[in-house]
């Protein structure tokens, strides 16, 4: 194992059988994610890089191979994930939902509510305490996700396409957010995507997916310094090369995945 | 678009233009009822419907008002009210944690599916030959009778609620940590409320009907009891009093209902999660 890698996957597999059909989801992946490294996932649609972070996070248990997250501190807890579809409890009020893993954790209350007053202040959803999700927009029920991942205070945390479901302006601006509360931490991050501008973002290395069966293609460093700006990073040289070089080969790999839909 | 307009607009004058919208619906909802009592107390005093089956309204408030200072029909409405709340605990509690069960489990639902499926469809009256047989005529077979129709009510409700819960919030509560207890209490129970309730009001009437097939067949009080008796010695005042009470019982718990609905499941606001 390299040195001071903090997240160790190596020749993973996953098969599934869909409608009696063996599927191969992924097939011999290796990475590693550094201690406090922002680490992005590129990948077509229906490479698995949704299932590669579900197994990270112990959602689903892999067919083959190993991954190793290396504990620092027994008594955080080992990943936390925000979901990509709407995942805050619709029955919890913002502060029950950003509480609940702390709660889960058996955190005392006034422990509790002091961290989560701390990132909810960070996520600027102070004033929406007491609000249900159903008062919410898309974009603010996604900051309280974070929030609830953050609070827990994890080892790992993974993102599962977060924003994807939120407006481009929205989208931007919990890009900045995201940053700003990350930049503040460092805390590893491996964050899945399918936008390569959101990769080079936000990430310190994009991962680049092959179609199915999921492979690692190619990583590509991102040397942009921090903190960042969304939109002035986006308007640089720099930026400009980084996009071409990831979509490179991802360009086609997203080409062979429209193949095997076409057969 | 200015067509638009002009059309929403021209449908606004109509007949209820003096009086807007909220106001007028209230006037005919209470002057509605009215005019039917009338027409009732009117064609009763003219003879032209038997007053012997159809008691003009002021006879039946007559009634009423003696069986009221006589005691007789609070006492009958407190029994039924007692069976009926004995009788839906006894059925619904159970029903709610199977149902919850069931719900997260595969292996618990698979076992229990042929037994529901071939048990809940058995018209719950039918089955009070059998529940008098082994409860006897006591209290118990009431309570039998209302349990047994609310039971499968709340139980295939709440497994179908909790069944409804997005697989997602399942998958929160695994990654964050939550024991078998805290998913069941934090996210299977409050996530199948919305069904739960609906589970509720369609058991609570269904004990509504069953107290009174219960207390028609097998009791010596009770409201069940009341309206059967009236109509064997043919009071038939007292028979439309009993009625009476039954639909202020039926409009009244379901205004409970409706507020213990917005008290519990306060996420549903005013539009849908």
């Amino acid at each position: 194992m390299t040195e001071g890698a903090r997240v160790a996957v190596r020749h993973l597999g996953m098969r599934f059988a869909l409608q009696g059909r063996p599927l191969v989801a992924l097939e011999d992946v290796n990475l590693q994610v550094r201690e406090g490294e922002f680490c992005c996932i590129v990948g077509p649609s229906g490479c698995g890089k949704s299932t590669l972070l579900r197994i990270l996070a112990g959602l689903e248990r892999q067919s083959s191979g190993e991954v190793h997250i290396e504990v620092r501190d027994p008594a955080k807890p080992l990943t936390a994930m925000v979901f990509q579809e709407q995942s805050i409890f619709p029955w919890m009020t913002v502060e029950q939902n950003v509480g609940y893993g702390l709660r889960m954790r058996g955190v005392h209350a006034s422990v509790r509510k002091r961290v989560v007053g701390h990132y909810l202040d960070k996520v600027g959803l102070a004033h929406f305490a007491g609000a249900y999700p159903h008062q919410l927009s898309g974009g603010m029920k996604q900051r309280a996700s974070v929030a609830r991942a953050f609070a827990t205070d994890p080892e790992i945390l993974l993102m599962d396409e977060p924003f994807a479901s939120v407006d481009e302006q929205t989208r931007a601006l919990l890009q900045e957010e995201l940053l700003r509360v990350w930049e503040g931490e460092r805390k590893t991050v491996v964050y899945i995507t399918h936008s390569i501008d959101e990769a080079l973002v936000l990430g310190d290395r994009v991962v680049v997916m092959s179609a199915r069966p999921g492979r690692v293609k190619a990583e590509i460093d991102v040397a942009l310094p921090r903190p960042r700006s969304v939109y002035e990073l986006k308007s640089t040289a720099q930026f400009a090369e980084l996009v071409a070089r990831v979509w490179e080969p991802l360009r086609r790999e997203v080409l062979a995945s429209y193949g095997e839909l076409a057969s | 678009m200015t067509v638009k307009v002009r059309v929403a607009r021209s449908a606004r004058r109509g007949p209820a233009r003096f009086l807007e919208g909220v106001a007028a619906e209230r006037l005919i909802s209470i002057s509605s009822p009215i005019f039917l009592l009338l027409v009732w107390e009117a064609v009763g005093r003219f003879g032209l419907v038997d007053v012997r089956f159809f008691p003009p309204p002021t006879a039946i408030a007559d009634t009423f008002a003696r069986l009221v200072s006589s005691g007789e029909l609070w006492s009958n409405t407190v029994t039924s009210l007692g069976r009926i709340v004995i009788g839906f605990l006894i059925g619904a509690v159970p029903g709610l944690i199977l149902g919850v069960v069931m719900g997260l489990s595969r292996f618990v639902r698979a076992a229990l599916n042929p037994m529901v499926g071939a048990l809940y469809p058995i018209p719950k009256s039918a089955i009070l030959p059998l529940l008098l047989l082994v409860f006897g005529l006591g209290e118990a077979s009431k309570y039998a009778i209302v349990a047994s129709g609310v039971f499968f009510l709340v139980l295939l409700n709440t497994a179908a609620g909790v069944l409804s819960i997005e697989p997602v919030y399942l998958d929160v509560g695994r990654n964050f940590g939550a024991s078998r207890l805290q998913t069941f209490v934090t996210i299977a129970l409050p996530g199948a409320l919305p069904l739960i309730f609906t589970g509720i009001r369609l058991a609570w009437g269904i004990a509504l009907v069953l107290i009174v097939v219960g207390e028609i067949f097998a009791s010596q009080s009770g409201l069940g009891y009341l309206i059967n008796n009236a109509y064997q010695t043919f009071q038939i005042e007292k028979m439309y009093a009993g009625l009476i009470v039954m639909s202020v019982i039926g409009y009244a718990s379901f205004l409970l209902l409706d507020e213990l609905q917005r008290w519990l499941v306060p996420w549903r606001g005013s539009r849908a999660v």
